[in-house]
């Protein structure tokens, strides 16, 4: 175990190496331009000299490879250069962000992981029966509904009709401190929305995986050994069904993070993700690179977590394999 | 990475969730009390700043809350004193401003404001290695000196009139500024200034938190805490407004209307100098004669795209001066006039083509419109534009692009553009019509090339003599009628709903961009709660 994080470790050196170069060149290929992207509106009526002046304070003028090489030298030794777009340095963007993300992404997580299963183990038991029918049939219609759309439902529905929950923002937004209740109360609905529309993976996952084991030979003996329903299902059933859905949560990973995109745009969320879209579209280079680590470290992360949970669950997968 | 730095960040990110959650637990039950109902106010804004140094750019047009300029613009837009105690001193020559500062300012760290900070604050802007992207607009300046703490003396390469309307911008301290990086240092995201409120937080891309300055030297404030959402979702803030969660918000005028006869609330239509307009560059067969020109600016049914598109918040456009305006040249108005369009493009030659499309000399009368993806209002502009053309022979091809496509075919495509600046009639004109800024960078994006104009555009920018001025921009505007360069379609107006809570609000005319200042709370400092 110990030995295939090791390994997956080191693997991980080149795949980081290449994908931030890959990011490097992408956006140096992309029509964007990151003078005009770091003017804005003022750009409109800048003269060409003070463009050009820009354009050489900000180092973009420089090639690719030399760029890029800069970027990862000062980066290893800890200094990640400062983010043209927030006018700040990328640690100190990347700071005060990451932590509210991960606080939504992992709830978020959480909540799907928890209820996809719960659901889908009660949907295969009774399969045909009215939870599993109308479970299933929200879950298809989940999956083909945006994130943003179900998060405009939500605000309308408990925020505005009901008047139960916030609409928005990580506190309420006359509040200039940060508690622990009102942070909570604002998390609710940002986490169910991202919770609820990564759900319909696993309830279907589950359903499916539980389903089949049911119908096992494994399943069938132990119910003609006469052990009662509860372990047959949560002992036998589940544990076989799971396996598919362990795999799954890594590949979520980055599904998650787009989906955290939109749902800190609509609930004024204050996370990395609205970041990562400027850093993207105005070619800023060093925000963009960190922002690039850390979403392929999370992805490889994902991975190695899945296949980690499949070599618990099922004594017969080697870690090595 | 090697697995210790994997474990390393797993648990980074661990102890940050953690932090988090011990940080809120230790500042417990302090969430929003002691403001009684009215001294407080939350507003809903679309934009976010990226910074809120004035050195990079931030409040470059006066009316910061965090900072003062030297001076200030009224709601009419009319400068008055601010930092100075009064307009400054022009020489005969126009080449030397003199300007008084007020005695006993301090800044919000409690240290007293002074000539050095004017000094220091210019000086940076124009340094060549601050990142300042409108430092083109104070390309008039030659130096700033400091004649004593209160004496502050500007000197110009040029006489410009509109120079004491760039003094509006913020005055940032220099024992605070000039010690760290101008262009990511500490102070662009943790202000110190001078003005009417106080940056108590920014949870970037969540909101701006401010409380009131109360050793503000115009009077503190009586709205204590003033706080700008930032929400980019038009929809997400209308409803957030309908919740109660906001006290005002900037909407598009569609869903302004939902709100209109709401007891609680009142809607406040900004004027402004936003207009948009086509471009139709002179390097075009078509667009650059003068004949095509005179006919799309009266073929082009302004009024209709006001009432339609703009739902009515808005007026017809005819230049870059809005027709409320001291500065309009009354008589300069081209009312919608499709027989007058044809009967000019019969007269010079250009005859209707089996299509119905006008030829002359074998050239059609075509071209492509380019429009910024994404941007509803400049579409619909755009497609009525075509529209209106259509009936007069001319036939424009709409397409869609983001500005790194647009930008390299502006010399021979014609835009839909926007822009607008108030304060100075110099401010828009000169960049827009300016022969010598054709092509440069995104002035004069229609290589407009008027000698009569470009002397009247000198002659306007070189006198303080406001008479001989008026003279100057009349005869553009009535050279931009003879010969239109752009046909100007509508000036739109910024429509804001805010509850009805408070007494002593107004709107500012408004530039194009939307700024942070803009809106209702342009004053907010003024602002009395009602009993």
């Amino acid at each position: 175990m110990a030995r295939m994080a090791g390994r997956r470790a080191l693997f991980a050196v080149p795949v980081l190496l290449v994908v931030t170069f890959a990011v490097f060149a992408v956006a140096a290929a992309s029509p964007f331009d990151p003078v005009k992207a770091y003017a804005g509106t003022a750009g409109l009526t800048a003269s060409q000299e003070n463009l050009d002046q820009l354009r050489a304070n900000l180092g973009v003028d420089q090639p690719l490879a030399e760029r890029w090489w800069t970027w990862l030298t000062s980066a290893l030794t800890g200094d990640l250069g400062d983010s043209s777009v927030m006018r700040q340095p990328v640690a100190d963007v990347i700071a005060e962000r990451i932590g509210w993300s991960a606080l939504l992404a992992a709830t978020a997580f959480a909540v799907a992981i928890l209820l996809g299963t719960a659901l889908g183990v009660l949907a295969a038991r009774r399969r045909g029966g009215w939870l599993d029918r109308s479970v299933s049939s929200a879950a298809y219609t989940l999956e083909a509904a945006p994130a943003f759309w179900l998060g405009l439902l939500a605000i309308w529905f408990f925020a505005l009709e009901l008047g139960v929950l916030p609409a928005g923002g990580l506190t309420d937004t006359a509040s200039e401190t940060v508690t622990f209740a009102q942070v909570a109360s604002h998390l609710v609905l940002p986490a169910l929305v991202l919770g609820v529309s990564q759900l319909p993976w696993f309830f279907l996952y589950v359903r499916q995986g539980v389903a089949d084991a049911l119908d096992e030979d494994p399943v069938r003996g132990a119910r003609a050994r006469g052990l009662n329903e509860r372990t047959v299902l949560l002992g036998h059933a589940l544990r076989s069904g799971m396996l598919p859905m362990l795999t799954l949560i890594g590949s979520r990973v980055p599904e998650l993070i787009t989906g955290a995109l939109l749902v800190e745009t609509v609930f004024s969320w204050p996370g990395i993700a609205a970041a990562t879209v400027q850093a993207a579209t105005s070619v800023d280079f060093p925000l963009l690179a960190a922002l690039t680590v850390l979403a392929t470290a999370a992805v490889l992360l994902g991975n190695l977590l899945s296949d980690l949970l499949y070599g618990l669950a099922d004594p017969r997968v080697g870690f090595d394999g | 990475m090697t697995a210790r730095s994997i474990r390393g960040m797993a648990a980074a990110t661990l102890a940050g969730a953690l932090a988090i959650t011990a940080a809120a637990c230790s500042a417990p039950g302090s969430d929003g009390k002691g403001a009684a109902a009215g001294d407080s106010a939350v507003v809903g804004i679309a934009y976010e700043p990226e910074s809120l140094s004035p050195l990079l750019g931030y409040g470059k047009d006066g009316n910061s809350k965090i900072f003062d300029g030297l001076l200030a613009f009224d709601g009419d837009m009319e400068l008055r004193p601010a930092l100075a105690v009064a307009l400054p001193k022009v020489s005969p020559d126009g080449l030397t401003y003199t300007y008084q500062l007020r005695e006993g300012v301090k800044f919000s760290d409690g240290k007293p404001f002074s000539a050095k900070d004017v000094v220091f604050t210019y000086r940076t802007i124009l340094d060549k290695q601050t990142n300042n992207a409108s430092k083109s607009e104070l390309d008039a300046l030659k130096d700033v000196k400091a004649t004593g703490d209160h004496t502050v003396v500007f000197t110009l390469k040029y006489p410009y009139a509109a120079f004491a309307e760039r003094t509006v911008l913020g005055i940032a301290p220099e024992h605070v500024a000039a010690r760290q990086d101008v262009n990511s240092g500490p102070f662009t995201t943790k202000p110190v200034g001078t003005g009417p409120y106080v940056l108590t937080g920014w949870s970037k891309g969540e909101k701006l938190s401010f409380t009131a300055n109360p050793d503000y030297w115009g009077g503190a404030p009586k709205v204590k805490k003033f706080t700008m959402a930032i929400i980019k979702d038009d929809d997400v803030r209308a409803t957030r407004l309908r919740s109660g969660d906001l006290d005002g918000a900037i909407l598009p005028p569609n869903l302004a209307k939902g709100f209109k006869g709401e007891s609680g609330k009142k809607t406040y239509e900004a004027t402004t100098y936003d207009y948009r307009l086509v471009t139709l560059p002179t390097h075009n067969k078509v667009t650059g004669d003068t004949a095509i020109r005179r006919a799309l600016d009266v073929a082009v049914d302004r009024r209709t795209m006001v009432d339609k598109i703009l739902e009515g918040a808005g007026k017809p456009a005819y230049g870059p001066v809005p027709t409320g305006s001291e500065w309009f040249t009354k008589g300069t108005e081209r009312p919608h006039d499709l027989a007058a369009a044809k009967k000019v493009l019969d007269a010079a030659g250009w005859k209707p083509g089996p299509d119905g499309i006008r030829v002359k000399d074998g050239v059609r009368a075509t071209f492509p419109l380019w429009y910024l993806s994404g941007d509803k209002l400049r579409q619909d502009h755009a497609l009525a534009y075509a529209s209106d053309a259509k009936k007069a022979g001319i036939d424009v091809r709409t397409q869609a692009g983001t500005w790194e496509v647009i930008e390299p075919r502006m010399k021979q495509d014609a835009v839909l553009a926007g822009g607008g600046s108030p304060g100075d009639p110099d401010f828009d004109q000169y960049l827009l019509l300016k022969s010598s800024l054709g092509g440069d960078g995104f002035n004069n994006m229609g290589w407009y090339d008027n000698p009569a104009v470009d002397k009247a555009l000198e002659t306007g920018r070189r006198t303080n003599d406001k008479a001989a001025r008026k003279a100057a921009y009349d005869t553009v505007q009535r050279e931009l009628s003879k010969n239109p360069g752009y046909t100007f379609l509508t000036h739109i107006d910024h429509v804001y709903v805010v509850n009805d809570a408070w007494t002593g609000l107004s709107t500012q005319v408004e530039p194009h961009d939307h700024g942070l200042a803009s809106g209702p709370w342009w004053n907010v400092e003024n602002w009395v709660p009602k009993k």
